[in-house]
């Protein structure tokens, strides 16, 4: 029950017509529907949410506001601050950050037989890989093959990612979940062993594998334990704050601030690889986020600050189903898994008002009309939202489907006293994803020698716009090879002789020189949610 | 005027707006989380957080971020909790009884109080689990601990000194790997990849304008 009245009164209409709405198979909209929707609705569109940069390897290029006050901002340091010619650690492949994709990179690197090191500002595995609910795309049944699954991803991101990479993700999609599978990730199966498949926003195959809704939790948890079976040394609390360059302009390590006692140290490395993952604790446009406590685009300040491009880094991914309501989960991810078992998006009148599997940007827009242009939203003290239809679930497949395969939704909701299989759920967009970010190329190469990229951080894999289940896949593809390409690189550097951080004053001056420099220390680390105003 | 409640953090008392969060309300105090504050959604277990309302016995075990606040809370946050982790390796072990009494011999230390499993901030049966351990039935201890976040909390609880959250990932790996059914034709498709059955198809679509991978994607065929 919800503890307000008008909206369990609301909550009978959805009820009323669920049947009737069950039955339905809606329209999916033309491309020129969709292209006009997401032009008048989407957040990619507010053109004065965004700045256009005047410094740096992308000045000329418009990014979201927050973030370019971080990327014209402020080093924490100056070169003076540290001692770079006694540096505190010495490795081969230094991985900065401890979610999916670093986690990959680092069991590679070690695969491959150099020593890899893994910084990370919180724990290994605080991450967004850690919260992914709904699952992992692969063409691996019969139907389904790469080529489809190459369609699917490069039209869904609006034909705009790099061909190059969208091959390397569908073609390498079966092998990662065969090494997942091998180092005792679980998947649903049936009893033969068939997996458990279903559709997300965009898919035009039943490819999305699943570990019930805690994907990314069952994904995380494995491969961190398989980072300590190795060995594989986890510096955590310690946050990159600057990259080493050598005399020659490439990447040989980064400066290290322990985030509890602010010391500083050096680490030394042949190869960096830029793991960091995304942005949400921006919250662009005031957005709520789905995202983890530390997802403050670091990454993308540290690449820039060399002279690593980015790419796409003005398109983001507002995910459709953020939680509308209770206000104690405002924002939260409500997983695409539940419209891919069947529940429909309702407005205030019970009406289906889109398909539940188009596209995510399509599906926030449509939302957003819904509860704007439209005025069919549900008002709460939160804002508008719209109905998601959970209990259509049960209806259609049967009771016990929505614990079997989603318990994490019903946890979540159940401690606010929300039942989702008697009642349904209000939703809103929330912020999800950096669809862009630093430029690579097809080995995880950026733009500065010796420094990779992988996981959110990077960006060109799913062009303008991702689908369900391409990010956890995109975390273990280019996790991984960004391990074994850093690795081999390294294997064929010398230990770098001269370390330096001269681009950081020469960066303060091209700021100076333009007159943006915001003045704000980055990379932000941490978001500031402390109450300072008494 | 909000409808304020008072809770204790480490102690000491603080008014907060009642529907907060733990974590939340935290951050209402003035606290600027570093340490017990992860994803924030009930995911990472990084929150574990210990609780007892004042004047009751009952101590509870609880996610912060997940956690409404009421009167009288008495709090006091796990950001760490020492588990022990053993260390194998996957490809050499097997799931037999004996690699339980090897790895993590305690669990048949275990007297039965359940408090590991009241104190369960996820609500799993944790002593059942551990149970199915002790007997080598991995595939239920995997089913049963699956929603387990690792925050620790039944370890500190423990009078046996078991590390409950280590145990079910070592089942739930062993269960994985080798004990659910092997995937054909997640096998065939890997085999058919790496004999290069794609890549001419993928390559020409590599090629293709723009106007006509629109037209391929506008008009594909979805499965229903």
């Amino acid at each position: 029950m919800y503890k307000i009245d008008k909206l369990n009164e609301l909550a009978k209409i959805v009820a009323e017509k669920r049947e009737a709405n069950a039955a339905l198979e809606p329209r999916r909209m033309t491309a020129e529907e969709k292209d006009t929707l997401l032009a008048t609705f989407h957040p990619d569109y507010k053109q004065d949410e965004f700045t256009v940069l005047s410094a740096g390897v992308n000045k000329g290029d418009k990014v979201p506001t927050q973030l370019a006050e971080l990327l014209q901002g402020k080093s924490r340091i100056t070169a003076a601050d540290v001692d770079l010619s006694a540096p505190d650690y010495d490795t081969d492949v230094l991985i900065i950050g401890g979610g999916g994709a670093g986690a990959s990179a680092a069991i590679e690197a070690d695969e491959a037989g150099v020593k890899a090191m893994i910084v990370t500002k919180l724990r290994i595995g605080d991450a967004n890989t850690m919260m992914a609910e709904g699952g992992i795309q692969a063409a691996d049944k019969p139907n389904d093959s790469p080529a489809i699954h190459y369609i699917d991803a490069f039209g869904g991101g609006h034909f705009a990612a790099k061909p190059e990479l969208v091959r390397k993700l569908v073609t390498k999609a079966p092998e990662a979940i065969q090494w997942l599978n091998k180092l005792g990730v679980e998947f649903d199966k049936e009893p033969d062993g068939t997996m458990v498949t279903t559709h997300g926003g965009g898919t035009s195959r039943k490819r999305m594998h699943a570990a019930k809704d805690y994907s990314g939790a069952e994904i995380m948890r494995t491969l961190r334990d398989e980072v300590i079976n190795r060995g594989i040394p986890v510096i955590d609390f310690t946050a990159a704050i600057e990259i080493i360059l050598d005399e020659n302009g490439k990447a040989a390590g980064a400066v290290l601030m322990n985030i509890e006692t602010k010391e500083l140290l050096v680490a030394r490395a042949k190869t960096v690889i830029i793991a960091t993952g995304g942005a949400g604790r921006l919250h662009y446009q005031g957005f709520p986020t789905s995202n983890h406590y530390g997802a403050t685009a670091d990454g993308l300040i540290l690449g820039y600050r060399v002279g690593a491009r980015l790419l796409y880094a003005d398109t983001l991914q507002y995910h459709p189903t953020g939680t509308g309501y209770p206000e104690q989960i405002f924002g939260a991810l409500v997983t695409e898994k539940v419209r891919s078992l069947g529940a429909k998006l309702v407005n205030i009148d019970g009406e289906v008002f889109m398909h539940p599997l188009e596209t995510r940007d399509v599906t926030a827009a449509s939302i957003i009309r819904e509860c704007t242009e439209r005025n069919k939203g549900v008002e709460t003290s939160l804002g508008k939202a719209v109905w998601l239809d959970t209990p259509m679930i049960e209806y259609k497949h049967g009771e016990g489907t929505i614990e079997k395969r989603i318990p994490a939704m019903m946890r979540m909701f159940g401690k606010y006293g929300i039942d989702i299989r008697k009642e349904p759920i209000l939703v809103y967009p929330t912020l999800h994803y950096q669809n862009g970010g630093l430029n690579i190329s097809e080995d995880c190469s950026t733009d500065v020698e010796n420094l990779y990229a992988a996981g959110e951080v990077a960006g060109g894999i799913h062009g303008r716009n991702r689908l369900m289940g391409n990010s956890l896949l995109d975390v273990i593809v280019f996790g991984r090879n960004a391990g074994i390409y850093a690795a081999a690189k390294a294997k064929d550097t010398a230990v770098p002789e001269k370390l330096t951080l001269d681009h950081i004053e020469r960066f303060n001056k091209e700021l100076e020189e333009s007159g943006a420099a915001s003045g704000t220390a980055s990379p932000m680390l941490l978001p500031h949610y402390a109450r300072r105003s008494k | 005027m909000e409808n304020m409640v008072n809770v204790y953090l480490f102690g000491k008392k603080y008014q907060v707006p009642a529907g907060l969060t733990i974590m939340t309300a935290m951050e209402y105090a003035g606290y600027e989380l570093v340490r017990g504050c992860g994803c924030r959604n009930g995911f990472c277990g990084a929150c574990a957080t210990i609780y007892r309302i004042k004047g009751e016995s009952a101590l509870h075990g609880c996610l912060a971020c997940q956690t409404e606040v009421q009167e009288g809370m008495y709090v006091a946050t796990l950001p760490f909790f020492p588990l022990e982790k053993k260390v194998y390796d996957i490809e050499e072990i097997k799931p037999t009884e004996q690699i339980m009494m090897q790895l993590y011999p305690e669990i048949y230390s275990c007297i039965g109080c359940n408090a590991c499993t009241k104190a369960c901030t996820q609500e799993l049966n944790v002593m059942q689990y551990i149970a199915y351990a002790q007997r080598g039935e991995y595939e239920k201890c995997a089913e049963e601990s699956f929603d387990c976040v690792m925050c620790g909390v039944c370890s500190s609880r423990c009078p046996a000194g078991i590390s409950h959250p280590q145990v079910a990932m070592l089942a739930r790996r062993l269960n994985g790997k080798y004990i659910a059914p092997e995937c054909g034709h997640l096998a065939d498709r890997v085999k058919e990849i790496d004999e290069g059955a794609f890549n001419e198809l993928i390559e020409s679509l590599m090629q293709k304008p723009i106007e006509e991978m629109k037209e391929l994607y506008n008009n594909r065929d979805i499965e229903q």
